[in-house]
């Protein structure tokens, strides 16, 4: 059954703090959900459906949380995959609201790890050692950094990718996150400051990476009778999809692409658009390597030119091609909880409604895409592609 | 060389992986291999990755391969290079490359396997260049 049209993304709210000592994950997540319905015209208990991601609101099955927010619920769903798991939500959402299985669905996410002090980046995080994976890998440290640097390092192997043509992608979000008066990093930078700057994993610079940060983003998606009642502009969600990508027992590891390439064909195919019908895509942006990467994986570009394709401002609205992360992404605006897909569907549905900032919106925004990935582009990983359309 | 060495974290075993963590402390490297698929994989597990068969075994490597992609962790104390190698067996796995000069290390190196060190005194395989 293909969901085209069968859903609405209606409200969108991104948490203005970047760090929030003083509140709790779960306030975060309610003052998130709270945004969202007061953007959307509802209330509480208007929500019949709520789609959260296990990692980040602990308690079993979102049970705790249902309770923290006082939510009377038919339907939940917890699925956990990593930063893109809300871009799976949405997704998921349309399809259980075309099965009939909730009428207006909450999706949320929160997280503190700048309060927290967690070293996201660099430092090795041990997991549960029952993940079968760990005691192979955990050793050898794989933090966040060396995994994608790795793809990275093989990237410009395979196919010639310079840390210049890496660095435009920064360059790009810088451009759009000094209009942005939440953004973490709202300095313009140039390509010799990203190529400067000190090496964290070789071949990826401090600049090539994204920031570490509090805060949170809700959505609510509901169906088309509900939507077309509320006030709001209409964004339609057109066409979903997700992909899997592991090392099948390490046999042909290609660390060169991710699992977009499956996921965004899916998007596509169900949306029936073509690339050149999206206006503005949000790509996550956990390094410059990802955007390259997902953008060669989702059909922007021929494989192996990515890197090409991000140069000379390519990236940034009213000056490239293909406008992205209008917001500034997660390499310059916000990347709560280390999960970076919220915030990409939020700065989409802004664009679709022609209420991002006007320095960077994008004119007549009709059709959007929103990209993320979650887990490790080096090790395993899931991929997931919304595309939307503002009717 | 490094002047500081890496001491390797211990990850406890699960239920049928011990032999491999026996198999390293003794200096060898083993992988998995399916009799249906007549393949090796890795890292070894009780069914075979490819076909779901059961009909498994652990097979001692010859412990050489070529660098598939590697990186250097510049904040870590002391500086280590994580790597993919792809063993001449067939599988990727992921290691570290030990004993030469992070900076030197390159894409389609030929490495060996070495044994190192964990923090209770068994050993973990790393690769060293050939």
């Amino acid at each position: 059954m293909s969901t085209k049209g069968k859903a609405y993304i209606v409200g969108a709210y991104e948490h203005p703090t970047r760090k929030a000592p003083d509140k709790s994950l779960a306030q975060l997540h309610a003052e998130v959900a709270k945004g969202a319905l007061d953007d959307a015209g509802l209330s509480k208990d208007d929500i019949d459906g709520y789609f959260c991601a296990a990692g980040d609101t602990p308690g079993l099955g979102g049970n705790s949380f249902a309770d923290y927010m006082g939510l009377r619920l038919k339907h939940i769903d917890t699925t956990d995959t990593g930063g893109s798991s809300y871009l799976v939500h949405v997704g998921h959402a349309a399809q259980a609201i075309a099965a009939g299985k909730c009428n207006i669905a909450l999706v949320t996410l929160a997280g503190r790890p700048r309060s927290e002090g967690v070293q996201t980046g660099t430092n090795p995080r041990m997991g549960n050692t029952n993940q079968p994976d760990l005691q192979f890998e955990f050793p050898y440290g794989p933090a966040t950094a060396n995994m994608y640097a790795m793809c990275a390092m093989r990237h410009m192997h395979q196919y010639g990718t310079t840390s210049e043509q890496l660095a435009w992608v920064k360059v790009a979000a810088s451009h759009h996150a000094q209009f942005n008066p939440h953004a973490m990093l709202p300095k313009v930078v140039t390509v010799e400051e990203v190529v400067n700057s000190p090496m964290v994993a070789d071949p990826l610079h401090r600049l090539d990476c994204c920031v570490i940060s509090d805060g949170g983003g809700a959505l609510i998606v509901t169906k088309p009778e509900i939507a077309k009642s509320l006030k709001r502009p209409l964004v339609k969600v057109l066409g979903t999809g997700e992909a899997v990508k592991h090392q099948m027992g390490g046999q042909n590891l290609d660390l060169t692409f991710s699992a977009g390439r499956w996921s965004g064909k899916r998007a596509f195919d169900e949306a029936g658009v073509k690339h050149k019908d999206i206006k503005y895509a949000s790509i996550y942006d956990s390094f410059t390597i990802t955007v390259v990467m997902q953008l060669e994986d989702l059909g922007f570009c021929e494989v192996g030119q990515g890197g090409k394709f991000v140069s000379d401002g390519n990236l940034i609205s009213g000056v490239g091609k293909l406008p992205f992360n209008t917001d500034g992404g997660g390499l310059c605006n916000n990347h709560p909880g280390n999960r970076g897909g919220m915030t990409k569907v939020i700065e989409a549905v802004r664009q679709l409604r022609g209420e991002a900032h006007p320095k960077v919106q994008v004119p007549n925004c009709d059709i959007a895409l929103a990209h993320g990935t979650g887990g490790s582009l080096g090790t395993r990983h899931v991929g997931a592609t919304v595309i939307m359309e503002r009717e | 060389m490094a002047a500081e060495e890496k001491v390797y974290a211990v990850v406890p075993p699960t239920p049928g992986s011990e032999p491999y963590w026996e198999a390293a402390n003794a200096g060898k490297l083993v992988l998995g291999y399916c009799k249906a698929c007549e393949k090796s994989y890795y890292y070894p597990r009780g069914v075979c990755p490819m076909c779901l068969s059961t009909d498994v075994e652990m097979r001692e490597s010859k412990g050489t391969g070529t660098i598939y992609t590697y990186s250097v962790m510049r904040p870590a104390k002391p500086v280590y290079v994580i790597a993919y190698v792809t063993l001449d067996e067939g599988p990727s796995m992921m290691t570290n490359i030990v004993d030469c000069d992070p900076g030197a290390v390159k894409i389609g190196q030929k490495v060996k396997a070495v044994f190192k060190p964990r923090e209770d005194g068994t050993k973990i395989v790393c690769f060293a260049p050939a």
